[in-house]
């Protein structure tokens, strides 16, 4: 990147980290950080609309619709998280191929499972086996953030689910003889009051997903702990910044980075916690009224 | 019979099809120097690198690189996320029965011990090797205790901090980090296995006869032993 970054092993210390620290694989690295920030972004409000979903349907009172929300939420949250990201993804991949072959080419003759093997028509391989390799590690990064959507939504599906019943019951029912419709109730009433209580859980379940990004890497896609690994092992003479192995450092920076991320969440969640509180009668509502007044 | 006369004139409508503006997928592992690896740039860098690019070019081919880990690479390769690998990959009956190999463009290299001590015998010894490997193999049937690593640094950096007492790897990726860290040395016999390192390709894929041709022509100009001596040094086996 510099312009003294010509002869590495000439260079002394500062120099030399600051020619390491610039080159094109770290660039590689920090751009990884990236997509753990993108899969946060993304996962977040997905998560929650398939949690609200979840909770809305456990509530019906069509018997169907209320067992498969609750089904959905025990089901994952009974399951390891790593079970179902391995498997899930794979569920998903060979599901969207299927799809497409049984569209795609209805006389193909041969078997698609052939002992270990997943062989469809090439028409039906998602991505194009000639797509550009950006395409194909963008759709293996839509099958990760959707399956830690339908994981995280049933953690948060069940926060929901509490909060709602915390929404004390005589306001529901003075809605309803005010003449309101179920519905209105619902979305007038309940809606608004109920985020306060699911409050805390969702917060704790934002950490947890920001803890389970490196799940990422088990996934096969490059993200910070790939880098870390790859970068931070050791390196012989074939490269031109040979060093011993730093996959301490590296590791450490990790550390670092998630504690700084768990830190500025904690400042965020505790001023979304005194926004909602205005007006609810809940504790820290009572005492925002007080200082008020 | 029919079914087979079938799949051979799809196959080759594929092909035919395809050839033009095709894009083969080439897997390798980018972490086994001086073989593959990921460069300074961010690059995949390496012999094969040179090599899977210049065979592309001869078999007028288009081609992109793709990483994986080593542990899923014939799965990944036999379910279609790529459709070669080129990853220092030797012949063996094994792999054979899964996949399709190329003629060897590299010739069987021996495999060396590493450690810490000139004081090493394989019986009792604790060995790390890389997993599914023609190593590892080797090691888990001589009767001493194998650890297996899912990257090659991983197996050096055992030896290091001494969890293993030496490292069974190819002669060309151990031979380097020996000479350059005064700790690490090459100890016991050299044992020769595999029968060349050759690209796989999923069984019956029609681009083995093009990448076949490719190395021929590459053996009979001499560019593929130039290129072995030049990521290899002077003392590398040639054809």
């Amino acid at each position: 990147m510099f312009a003294f970054c010509t002869d590495p092993a000439t260079l002394d210390p500062l120099r030399w980290f600051s020619c390491y620290l610039t080159n094109g694989a770290h660039f590689l690295f920090y751009q990884s950080f990236l997509v753990v920030f993108a899969l946060l972004a993304v996962t977040a409000p997905v998560s929650l609309a398939f949690g609200f979903a979840a909770a809305s349907a456990s509530r019906s009172h069509i018997l169907p619709v209320a067992w498969l929300g609750k089904l959905y939420t025990a089901m994952v949250r009974g399951v390891p998280d790593i079970v179902f990201f391995l498997f899930f993804i794979l569920v998903l991949d060979q599901g969207i191929e299927y799809l497409r072959h049984q569209i795609a080419c209805p006389e193909w003759a041969e078997e698609i499972r052939q002992g270990a093997n997943f062989l469809v028509c090439p028409e039906a391989r998602t991505p194009s086996s000639n797509a550009p390799q950006w395409v194909h590690e963008v759709y293996g990064f839509s099958l990760a953030v959707f399956t830690y959507a339908i994981v995280f939504g049933a953690f948060c599906g069940n926060v929901l689910y509490g909060a709602m019943r915390a929404v004390p019951h005589a306001q529901l029912e003075t809605g309803a003889a005010y003449g309101m419709s179920r519905a209105q109730v619902f979305w007038r009433i309940l809606v608004p009051q109920m985020w306060i209580y699911a409050l805390p859980g969702l917060g704790n379940i934002w950490l947890i997903l920001i803890k389970a990004t490196p799940l990422l890497f088990l996934l096969g896609i490059e993200d910070i702990v790939y880098w870390a690994r790859e970068l931070g092992g050791s390196r012989n003479s074939v490269y031109q910044y040979p060093h011993p192995d730093w996959r301490f450092w590296y590791f450490l920076a990790l550390l670092v980075f998630y504690l700084c991320l768990t830190r500025v969440s904690e400042i965020g969640l505790a001023r979304l916690t005194g926004h909602l509180s205005r007006g609810q009668a809940t504790a820290a509502g009572d005492t925002l009224r007080k200082a008020a007044t | 019979m029919k079914k087979l006369i079938l799949t051979a004139s799809l196959l080759a409508i594929a092909a035919g099809a395809a050839s033009a503006q095709d894009v083969v997928r080439m897997g390798t592992e980018g972490a086994y120097p001086p073989y593959n690896f990921i460069n300074d740039q961010g690059e995949i860098a390496g012999f094969e690198r040179d090599l899977g690019d210049e065979m592309c070019a001869r078999a007028q081919l288009t081609c992109e690189w793709v990483i994986n880990d080593w542990d899923s690479i014939i799965p990944n390769l036999t379910s279609g996320n790529y459709d070669t690998i080129i990853a220092g990959m030797s012949i063996t009956e094994e792999r054979e029965a899964i996949v399709d190999f190329t003629q060897a463009y590299y010739p069987p290299a021996s495999s060396l011990f590493m450690g810490m001590s000139e004081d090493f015998t394989l019986a009792g010894a604790v060995v790390a090797a890389q997993t599914n490997t023609i190593q590892a193999g080797y090691i888990a049937a001589s009767g001493a205790t194998l650890m297996e690593f899912a990257t090659p640094d991983e197996t050096v950096a055992a030896v290091r901090n001494g969890e293993a007492d030496a490292v069974f790897a190819d002669s060309d990726y151990l031979l380097p980090i020996a000479n350059e860290d005064a700790d690490l040395m090459i100890v016991g016999e050299p044992v020769q296995l595999g029968g060349g390192v050759g690209m796989a390709l999923r069984e019956g894929d029609a681009r083995r006869e093009a990448f076949d041709a490719a190395i021929t022509s590459m053996k009979a100009d001499g560019t593929l032993n130039a290129l072995i001596l030049q990521w290899f040094g002077p003392d590398a086996a040639t054809f």
